[in-house]
Parts: structure tokens; C-alpha cells; sequence
């Protein structure tokens, strides 16, 4: 009999303490199973966030670093620059990407850094009890927008994606969601991509990934799937915003002429 | 052979002829220099120069930098060293080694750009949160700035913990003749904790993080074990005329300048005088301090600051001597007059 599906060996066999119907494990998977894939589990340097995620090392299996909130993309790209046969990747949240660590974000990003950022975008702060991020969507309710974000007192959703996708150097930027299983084969396949074009050397490439926190929504798995369709997903667009790579084989093969 | 150069890029040149190989910094005044002497002399050493989007940034690229492995550095000034105090505070916790200069200015807040000693306070208590320790050392002239930051890279290694070389604006910016020498190399232990990808080896994690109390509680005796090892290992100070002193003139950095030169003034006139120089900040020589002034009479500390160090004397004395202080704000360096006429006030009124 053949296997056709097994545990990624870049994935410890282990349960995580994620809550159900969050978003961390499928994409600690999609990972693992990328690291498989393109065979760089060995030579692959991951920056640990702070948030739910600072403890992705206990699940995924490759020399890790913890960063600072916000400054991940910081000290990696003091890593790879160091270490640029290895893959670096940061996994970064909302509140540390889009918030505290805006700055970090940007500038390497703009410096077209040689690695890989994986941003979950939940629209809440997991860890510290469900206060409002960045992205926390108007009218949503949080700790500390007990009556509902309103634009008036604090601002917009910030688009992470539309934002990094105004610099010239980031190479490949897209916004995937893990709300159905076609959706997260999507996302798979992004995340696939990110990591292959550092492995070619191409330059920054980030993937956000839409998803839930049913815990601090305050609602069942399956609701907030449906939630993260209906609200998330029509303030954060899925799509690709930058793929230089697909552009240059349109110009080779001249598919746009 | 000596050359002319001034403190910020002497101690540059020293610390890429040390092997540093990254450096990551923000501009600030007065430690452009330095800044600029990395931008032009490491891409030809085959090294990485990366100004960064700021400070915070730049200490947190020094901690990447480090994990993987490499020699790195930043530099700063006194606001800008406040702004990595997070970083620092991290890579005390995660154990990793880094250079941080501080090219210190006159504060609080924006203050000026003239030179103080006024963050020893922040150097010497670690700066950041948390329980650690820097290793603080203070040059007193350009070529001693040389050897201390490429000894730092050395001790960084060693110990696994952070080092501050503190400079300030006067020695950053006046010219002096150093010669640099052909250093012996220094051994340190292998770098069993870097990262590297895991190939043909267990995968390793640095980390701060340990949610169980008595598992961060081990990890912090772990620090602390390591800073007693420096205490025993790694003090160092300077005496003059010190043996029959009956006033000891303690002074660290620009002050110890100024500090000797009012000592031989002192000495002309026949008053027995002798000056204390802590190098390390920190590990203090609490202990030689002590022994030091209990063989006087009297001991005046003299800062370009509201009074930081005096507290350790006061430590180290610890009330069996009189303790005097004379400081200076602002960016103002205490003249050897000023010290002098505060040392015949001493003499003529105090003793």
C-alpha cells in the first residue's frame, strides 16, 4: 500500500496548546510540510514571536530563536545575513507585526531582506486576553473596545499586505486564508512559493494568513470560520499584491504580449 | 607606528581589526564617526554594514547577528542607548555576546551633544529589566579605547553576555596618537549554541522564555553563577600614587584625565594626593577601592554627573572614610583647576 499523506517530519508528534478552531496549527503544518518539501528542514532558522506562537518551537522541529515583540524581522535579518545559505523565516502576529514592530517590518521588507515572513492575522491579541489589534475590524468588541472599534478613536484595520506592497523590493506578497479546506490548500501552495523563492535567493517574501480566534471572539470553531469568510476576509482582500516571479515568466514566455 | 585619529574612529578600526564583522547602526551625534568609518571599511573586510530603521532595530539585528554566530556590534549615544535597552536586556537573557558602545552625552532626555558620564547608572545596573549585569569598561584615552573594545569582543565570547564600552562626546571626538598593536589571539569557548540549521545535530533553541518559575529561576542562577565569575575574573583599575596618598581622587573616563593632571598640580604644591581609575565600571573593584582609600585619609569622586559612581564608593567604603564628590552637568567637563581648588578646599577645610 502507499502512503500518499504522512506526519511532516519537520513537525513534532505532539498536541499543541492552541484553543480549537485556531488558526496556528494548520499553519505550523503548512510549515512543516513546506520544510519537507523543498528538503530544508536542516539548514532552516525560524524567529519566534511573541504571543500563542512564541512557543511554535515546541512544534516545529528546526533551530529557533526567540525574538522581542515586534523586532523579529530585526534579528533576522541579523541572521541571515550572517547565515544566508540558511532559511530564515519570522512568525510574527498582528499586534507584533502590525503594531509594535510596524517600523521592523517595513524596513526589512524595503531592504528586500533574503527571508521569509509568515504574519497571522487574527484581528485580536491572543495571549494577553483578546485586546484590540491593528486590525481589529470597526464595530468589532474587544477588551479594550469594550463598545465595538470605532474609526473615530482608533483608526482603520491596517492592511499589512496593500502596505508592504507600495516598496519596490519585497519579491512575492500574498494574503491567504485558513477558513475551508480549499482555502488552506491556497495557502499552502503560498506558502510553498515564499519559501522556494528565499531558497532561489529572490529576495523578501511574506504571506498573511487570515484567521481566527474563536477563544477571544468569543465564539464556537465553526462560527468563527464563518465569521473570519464574512467579516475578515472582506477587510483583509485574499489575493496575490506582488509575485515577481510570475511576472518575469510572463515576460519569458510572453504571455502577456 | 602611531597615527593621529580621533576616539570614534580609532575604536572602529580596532574593532574590525578585533574580527567584528557586522555592525548595525542608527546615526546619532556625537558617534557619527564611528558609524561612518563601519559604512566605508566593512564591505572591504567582506563584512555587512547595515544602517538600520533605528536603534531598537539595530541592537535586535546585533542579537540575530550573534545567534548565528557572527562578531557584532553597535553603537550609540546615551538616547539611543536607552532605546536598546530592550534588546540588550534579551541578549543578557538568551546569553548571547554583543559590543554596544555608548559615546555618552549630556541628558537628561535630548540634552545636548556634549560629553557626561551621566548613564552610569543605566550601564552599571544592566539598563534594561530584569536581573544581569553588562560588563562596563571605560576607556580614559583614545588608545585605550582601542584595546578595551576589541578585550570586550573577547569577553563578550567568554561570558556569553553583553559588554558596554562606555566612551562620551570628548573622547569620541579629540584626536590622539594609538598605535595598533598586533594583538595575541584570545582563546573562547566554541559556539555550541548558535544557530545554524540543525544538520548532523540536535536542533537548538535560544530563548528568555520560561513559563515554569523554577525553571526560569535555574536559568537566572545560571546568570548570576556567570556574573560572580566575572566579579572574581575580570576587575580591573588604575592607581597613581596612591601609596601615601592622603586624598584619593576617584574619576573614571575624561574625568581620570583631568583628575591626573590636577594630581601632579597637587603634588607640586606637597599635597599627597592620588588618583583611584575604575576601568571596569562593571565588575566594580569594590574591594581595591576600599583597600585604596582606608589608606588615606579622605577620597573626592569627580563626575560629569549629578553624582552615580559616588554610590558605589559609598559601597565600597562604606562609611570608614569621608567621601567628597565634585560633578559637573551639562555636558561640562570638571577642569583640573576646578578638582584642584575642590581638593585645597578638602585639605584646608575637611581635614
Amino acid at each position: 500500500m502507499q502512503t500518499t499523506k504522512s506526519h511532516p517530519k519537520s513537525l513534532f508528534p505532539v498536541s499543541t496548546h492552541y484553543c480549537a478552531g485556531c488558526g496556528h496549527g494548520i499553519v505550523h503544518r503548512m510549515i512543516a510540510e513546506t520544510f519537507d518539501e523543498l528538503g530544508i528542514q536542516d539548514r532552516t532558522i525560524g524567529v519566534a514571536p511573541v504571543g500563542c506562537s512564541v512557543l511554535m518551537y515546541n512544534y516545529i522541529d528546526v533551530d529557533t530563536i526567540e525574538a522581542a515583540h515586534g523586532r523579529a524581522p530585526a534579528t533576522a535579518t541579523g541572521l541571515k545575513r550572517v547565515r544566508p545559505d540558511c532559511i530564515v523565516f519570522t512568525y510574527q502576529g498582528d499586534g507584533d507585526l502590525a503594531s509594535i514592530g510596524t517600523a521592523e517590518i517595513i524596513h526589512a521588507a524595503n531592504r528586500g531582506e533574503n527571508f521569509t515572513t509568515v504574519f497571522i492575522n487574527n484581528a485580536i491579541y491572543g495571549m494577553t486576553g483578546g485586546q484590540m489589534a491593528p486590525t481589529t475590524l470597526i464595530g468589532q468588541k474587544t477588551e479594550t473596545s469594550p463598545y465595538g472599534r470605532k474609526s473615530e478613536n482608533e483608526g482603520y484595520p491596517l492592511r499589512a499586505c496593500e502596505m508592504l506592497a507600495t516598496l519596490e523590493a519585497p519579491y512575492y506578497i500574498e494574503r491567504v486564508s485558513v477558513a475551508t479546506p480549499a482555502k488552506i490548500r491556497k495557502a499552502k501552495k503560498a506558502i510553498f512559493k515564499a519559501f522556494k523563492y528565499q531558497v532561489e535567493g529572490r529576495g523578501f517574501t511574506f504571506v498573511e494568513v487570515v484567521s481566527t480566534c474563536p477563544t477571544n471572539w468569543g465564539m464556537s470553531p465553526t462560527d468563527a470560520m464563518k465569521w473570519s469568510e464574512e467579516y475578515m476576509e472582506k477587510a483583509f482582500p485574499l489575493g496575490v499584491f506582488r509575485d515577481r516571479g510570475a511576472e518575469k515568466d510572463k515576460t519569458e514566455t510572453g504571455a502577456d504580449k | 607606528m602611531k597615527q593621529l585619529m580621533t576616539g570614534n574612529d580609532a575604536m572602529a578600526e580596532a574593532a574590525i581589526q578585533a574580527g567584528c564583522r557586522y555592525y548595525f547602526g542608527y546615526p546619532i551625534t556625537p558617534q557619527n564617526e564611528f558609524t561612518a568609518y563601519m559604512a566605508r571599511h566593512m564591505p572591504q573586510v567582506g563584512g555587512t554594514f547595515i544602517q538600520s530603521e533605528s536603534e531598537i532595530a539595530a541592537i535586535n539585528m546585533v542579537m540575530g547577528a550573534s545567534a548565528a554566530g557572527g562578531r557584532a556590534m553597535t553603537s550609540s549615544s546615551s538616547p539611543g542607548i536607552s532605546l536598546k535597552q530592550e534588546g540588550i536586556s534579551y541578549i543578557a537573557g538568551d546569553q548571547l555576546p554583543a559590543v554596544i558602545l555608548n559615546v555618552v552625552r549630556g541628558g537628561p532626555g535630548l540634552g545636548n551633544i556634549a560629553p557626561a558620564q551621566c548613564d552610569y547608572f543605566q550601564a552599571t545596573r544592566g539598563g534594561g529589566h530584569g536581573d544581569y549585569r553588562c560588563i562596563v569598561l571605560a576607556p580614559s584615552t583614545v588608545q585605550e579605547g582601542t584595546e578595551l573594545i576589541q578585550d570586550a569582543f573577547d569577553l563578550a565570547e567568554k561570558y556569553r553576555n553583553p559588554v558596554l564600552i562606555l566612551s562620551d562626546g570628548r573622547m569620541g571626538q579629540m584626536m590622539e596618537p594609538v598605535e595598533f598593536k598586533p594583538r595575541p589571539k584570545v582563546e573562547t569557548p566554541p559556539k555550541d549554541y548558535i544557530l545554524t540549521g540543525k544538520k548532523g545535530r540536535e536542533r537548538r533553541i535560544i530563548r528568555s522564555l520560561f513559563l515554569k518559575e523554577p525553571e526560569l529561576e535555574a536559568w537566572n542562577k545560571i546568570i548570576q553563577e556567570k556574573l560572580m565569575k566575572i566579579e572574581e575574573n575580570e576587575i580591573r583599575y588604575e592607581t597613581k600614587m596612591v601609596e601615601d596618598a592622603d586624598l584619593i581622587l576617584i574619576a573614571y573616563g575624561t574625568c581620570a584625565r583631568n583628575s591626573k593632571e590636577a594630581l601632579r598640580t597637587l603634588r607640586e604644591k606637597g599635597r599627597k594626593v592620588g588618583v583611584f581609575r575604575p576601568i571596569t565600571l562593571w565588575p566594580f573593584p569594590y574591594y581595591a577601592l576600599s583597600e585604596v582609600v582606608r589608606g588615606a585619609r579622605a577620597a573626592l569622586v569627580v563626575e560629569m554627573s549629578a553624582g552615580q559612581m559616588v554610590e558605589d564608593v559609598y559601597l565600597a567604603v562604606k562609611g570608614t572614610r569621608p567621601i567628597f564628590f565634585y560633578g559637573r552637568m551639562g555636558g561640562i567637563v570638571p577642569s583640573a583647576t576646578e578638582i584642584v581648588q575642590q581638593s585645597e578646599k578638602i585639605f584646608t577645610e575637611k581635614m
